[in-house]
């Protein structure tokens, strides 16, 4: 359900009311359900590189309508800015004003997508200034948008191209409605490694997968997103929550482990569950955490350990374990759950934000460890994400909240679910080390 | 006297002529919901909520949603007449496959363990793969039953033909017989409550108040002790806000104890011992466990925790005074421990469920007695005594509480567990003995053994 806000703007009356006052105007945004097609309409692919070229010709494999060059008025799904072969800032200027001229016929829930070279493995400062325009242009193109269009991009480390399996692995969940929240965001695709699904609906097939704090909220809706997508879930929760996460159990066909995961022992003991059930262990979700806000100088003991033990203590002596286990061997995937808070900081949340900032640290750091055996961990930070616990926020500064981002909504735990979903699988086995916000390009931080 | 004979002896004792070769039947888990004090955090929960809840916990646990389990057998003591198919109910609302058959069983307090005991056999003979044992009772959601005079008049008048007939009918009713008949624990031939049966066993045996209190003590801290350590993380899926056994006092003393007034046996005087901190209160609850075959559990990757060697059940003549209402188990175990040619001095734990302090220490008392082993027992002498260190050590139901037919699959399914973790630690088969009284003079006691 969206918002009531935004129902009512995006009915009759509503929608002349706002736009007669200058109002929000947020649009209900497209978000993937089983079987709709990737992309609704014609995708351009622009650029005269042969990456573009390459790109153009995967994309017609999948069965889309690909274009080189936009038809004037033909309303169009996606348009895919292939950037790869910038030399000078000058070269933006073909490509980008080639989309500009097609802007006007993009689809509500539409998508731009670039695709180019970080800046800092640049060989010239000429190459390096056209690389970072492509951030600026990207981030700032994407605040134009309307109608639940998004904006991203996916960059190419050093030996990837635009036809590495997780660059297409990337182009898809972008063009995807999986990736309904995600905006003004670039994703790096470091590595060769990673595969497209066999099975497009179920790329999890065959994996194990654990979620912790799978109880309710955002956890219980991961949960979920990876049953659907075809992986054996065991959930984790403390004792407590017991009740709850059973119902989730039982609804996705997993297995309960209730189990404090500040336990010395509570890698070891989801390793032994995971290895008695399922002789295996593919993905671990870090999805546990809590908050205890309170402004710093009325911070206690009590409410700074509790969030650091949880948010990231926790992940760290996990991780620790999953990675001296013969179990977890097997192109492993840790996906931790960040936040905004993390990178841009949020009043009375120096704690929250501590341990937030700790799990993209850990993130970055991890990478190598995970590399070495063909595995991979990252990150994702949600913005505003309507929950149970963004609920109980005062209905003032909750309404200001949700609009500050370029989709002017909350995010759906579904959103968060759908990015883990992706980072999890085997097409994003070339990105690893990185953090994804799920924010609809908040305004603050970016 | 032979052991088993309570009455007339029977030539050859009680082993049978020749034991067909079974296979074995193990204990995967089990899974219960904390049990509450009646009129608590399930005083709006029925006995079909709560065995609901407590099947989804085990079901989730071991990932069972959709399973088709060879057989379900569960019941309750107070039981609704709605609630006929109470286990049918209840399995249908659950995770498992619609086509899962169950049976429901009545046996007093021991219908949990009765329940374990038939679906093992089931097992062991081939006849099921799978089965769910279980037991739930709800003394807050207690049936009401309305007097044997509006009963009559009521059948009457689905009888009647004509109006004249049914208003000559309802002329019959008078205003007592619009008041309901409240739940009784009463032993119907005696007119006397469970309580002041005990009191009258209490004091044949001379059972002190302080060695009453005292186990009610150790049944507190023991439990308390076991929830500390995470002993029921697996064992147990919180329901309606209660994470842990409502009735469990981790601050009480013996103190505390001692200032309680007598309840039961008053008309003793000051021989008075049993109060309500060493009897059991009226509790709602439920509790499950997983049996199975060791092929249908290897099969699933499902651990085995422990493995069902052998039960028995006995009754005494309590009518006629002969023994004592609860002491059935003491018969029960000497006959089932002569079958499988064992001695106290082999198990590693004991489960003897509280229904009173007073019930485990007149049983202790009765097989330590050199003349109750001669002339009752049939034996040489004393049965033997029991290592109180291996006694009910993650507490029982004078501090967890004790919903009738929830207790035997609370008790299994520790058991199970403990038997399970001391193996584990010492490299050693471990055994336990698991005793229920019951209602009726009856008694059910069964031996597990690790896996």
């Amino acid at each position: 359900m969206a918002d009531t806000y935004t129902q009512l703007v995006n009915s009759g009356l509503g929608r002349n009311l706002a736009k007669k006052l200058n109002l929000p105007q947020p649009a209900v945004l497209r978000r993937y359900k089983p079987g709709q097609p990737l992309v609704i309409g014609p995708v351009v692919v622009l650029g005269d590189t042969p990456g573009a070229d390459k790109l153009a010709a995967e994309l017609l494999s999948w069965d889309l309508d690909v274009r080189r060059h936009a038809v004037p008025a033909e309303k169009l799904g996606a348009i895919i800015l292939v950037l790869d072969g910038l030399q000078h800032p000058s070269d933006l200027e073909k490509p980008v004003l080639a989309a500009a001229g097609s802007l006007r016929d993009l689809r509500s829930g539409g998508r731009i997508i670039t695709l180019s070279h970080p800046s800092a493995e640049a060989s010239s400062p000429e190459t390096a200034a056209a690389r970072q325009g492509v951030d600026g242009f990207l981030r700032s193109l994407a605040k134009e948008l309307r109608s639940g269009a998004t904006g991203n991009g996916v960059l190419l480390a050093d030996g990837t191209t635009t036809t590495s399996p997780s660059a297409l692995g990337a182009v898809r969940f972008l063009l995807s409605g999986r990736s309904a929240f995600v905006d003004g965001q670039f994703l790096t695709v470091s590595t060769e490694d990673g595969a497209l699904p066999a099975e497009p609906e179920r790329p999890l097939a065959g994996k194990v997968a654990v979620v912790t704090g799978a109880a309710r909220g955002i956890g219980a809706q991961i949960a979920r997103t990876l049953h659907r997508d075809g992986a054996t879930l065991i959930l984790v929760d403390i004792p407590a929550a017991g009740d709850q996460l059973a119902t989730v159990a039982n609804e996705v066909r997993g297995t309960a482990l209730q189990l404090d995961i500040t336990g010395a022992d509570a890698g070891q003991r989801i390793i032994d569950h995971a290895a008695q059930r399922h002789g295996r262990l593919d993905i671990v979700v870090h999805n546990a955490g809590i908050t205890r806000d309170k402004l710093l100088a009325n911070m206690d003991h009590t409410r700074w350990n509790a969030v650091i033990n949880i948010n990231i203590a926790a992940q760290l002596r996990i991780n620790e374990a999953l990675l001296a286990s013969e179990h977890f061997r097997t192109s492993p995937r840790i996906v931790s759950v960040a936040s905004t808070s993390g990178i841009a900081g949020n009043r009375g949340q120096t704690n929250y934000a501590a341990s937030k900032g700790g799990v993209m640290g850990m993130v970055r750091a991890t990478a190598p460890l995970l590399a070495s055996r063909g595995g991979t961990i990252n990150a994702v930070a949600p913005g505003f994400i309507e929950t149970e616990m963004t609920a109980r926020i005062p209905f003032a500064v909750r309404e200001v909240a949700r609009r500050l981002n370029s989709l002017q909504q909350g995010g759906r735990p579904s959103d968060v679910a759908e990015t883990i979903a992706f980072l999890a699988s085997d097409a994003a086995g070339g990105i690893n080390g990185e953090v994804l916000r799920v924010c609809g390009q908040n305004l603050v931080g970016a | 006297m032979p052991i088993d004979g309570q009455s007339t002896p029977t030539p050859g004792g009680s082993v049978p002529a020749t034991v067909p070769e079974t296979r074995r039947a193990v204990i995967v888990g089990a899974n219960r919901i904390p049990f509450a004090r009646a009129g608590g955090a399930y005083a709006k929960s029925s006995n079909q909520d709560m065995l609901t809840a407590a099947l989804d916990g085990l079901i989730a646990r071991f990932g069972l949603q959709e399973e088709r389990i060879g057989q379900v057998a569960a019941g309750a003591v107070l039981k609704h007449s709605r609630d006929f198919n109470l286990t049918r109910e209840a399995v249908l609302g659950s995770a498992l496959s619609a086509e899962t058959p169950v049976y429901d069983l009545q046996q007093a307090c021991a219908t949990g363990l009765e329940t374990v005991v038939g679906l093992a056999n089931k097992i062991k003979l081939g006849q099921i793969d799978s089965g769910i044992a279980g037991g739930v009772d709800s003394a807050s959601d207690a049936p009401v039953v309305v007097s044997e005079g509006l009963r009559e008049v009521i059948l009457d008048l689905h009888r009647a033909k004509s109006l004249p007939q049914r208003l000559q009918i309802l002329g019959r009713l008078r205003p007592k017989d619009l008041a309901p008949l409240a739940p009784g624990t009463a032993e119907p031939r005696t007119g006397l409550s469970m309580g002041e049966h005990q009191a009258l066993t209490t004091a044949q045996w001379k059972i002190s108040r302080e060695a009453q209190d005292e186990l009610a003590l150790n049944s507190h801290h023991n439990l308390a002790a076991a929830y500390e350590s995470g002993f029921f993380d697996d064992l147990m899926t919180p329901y309606r806000g209660l994470t842990r056994d409502a009735n469990l006092r981790a601050d009480t003393s013996l103190e505390k104890l001692a200032a309680l007034k007598p309840v039961f046996g008053r008309n003793l005087g000051a021989d008075a011992t049993m109060t309500a901190g060493n009897s059991t209160p009226l509790t709602d609850g439920a509790s499950t466990v997983l049996l199975a075959s060791d092929d249908w559990a290897d099969a699933r990757d499902l651990p085995k925790l422990a493995s069902v060697i052998d039960a028995e059940a006995a009754a005494v003549d309590f009518v006629h005074g002969k023994d004592g209402l609860l002491m059935a188990p003491v018969f029960a175990v000497p006959r089932l421990l002569a079958r499988q040619n064992l001695t106290l001095a082999d198990f590693d734990y004991f489960e003897i469920h509280e229904a009173f302090a007073a019930t485990v220490l007149s049983s202790l008392a009765a097989w330590e007695d050199d003349e109750f082993g001669r002339t009752r027992l049939g034996l040489d002498g004393a049965f033997g005594i029991i290592d109180r260190s291996r006694l009910n050590v993650n507490g029982s139901s004078l501090a967890a509480g004790h919903p009738f037919a929830a207790t035997g699959g609370r008790i299994v399914g520790t058991l199970a567990k403990m038997l399970h973790a001391k193996a584990a630690s010492t490299g050693r088969p471990a055994r336990g003995l698991v005793s229920v009284c019951a209602a009726g003079g009856q008694g059910v006691v069964a031996i597990l053994e690790s896996l």
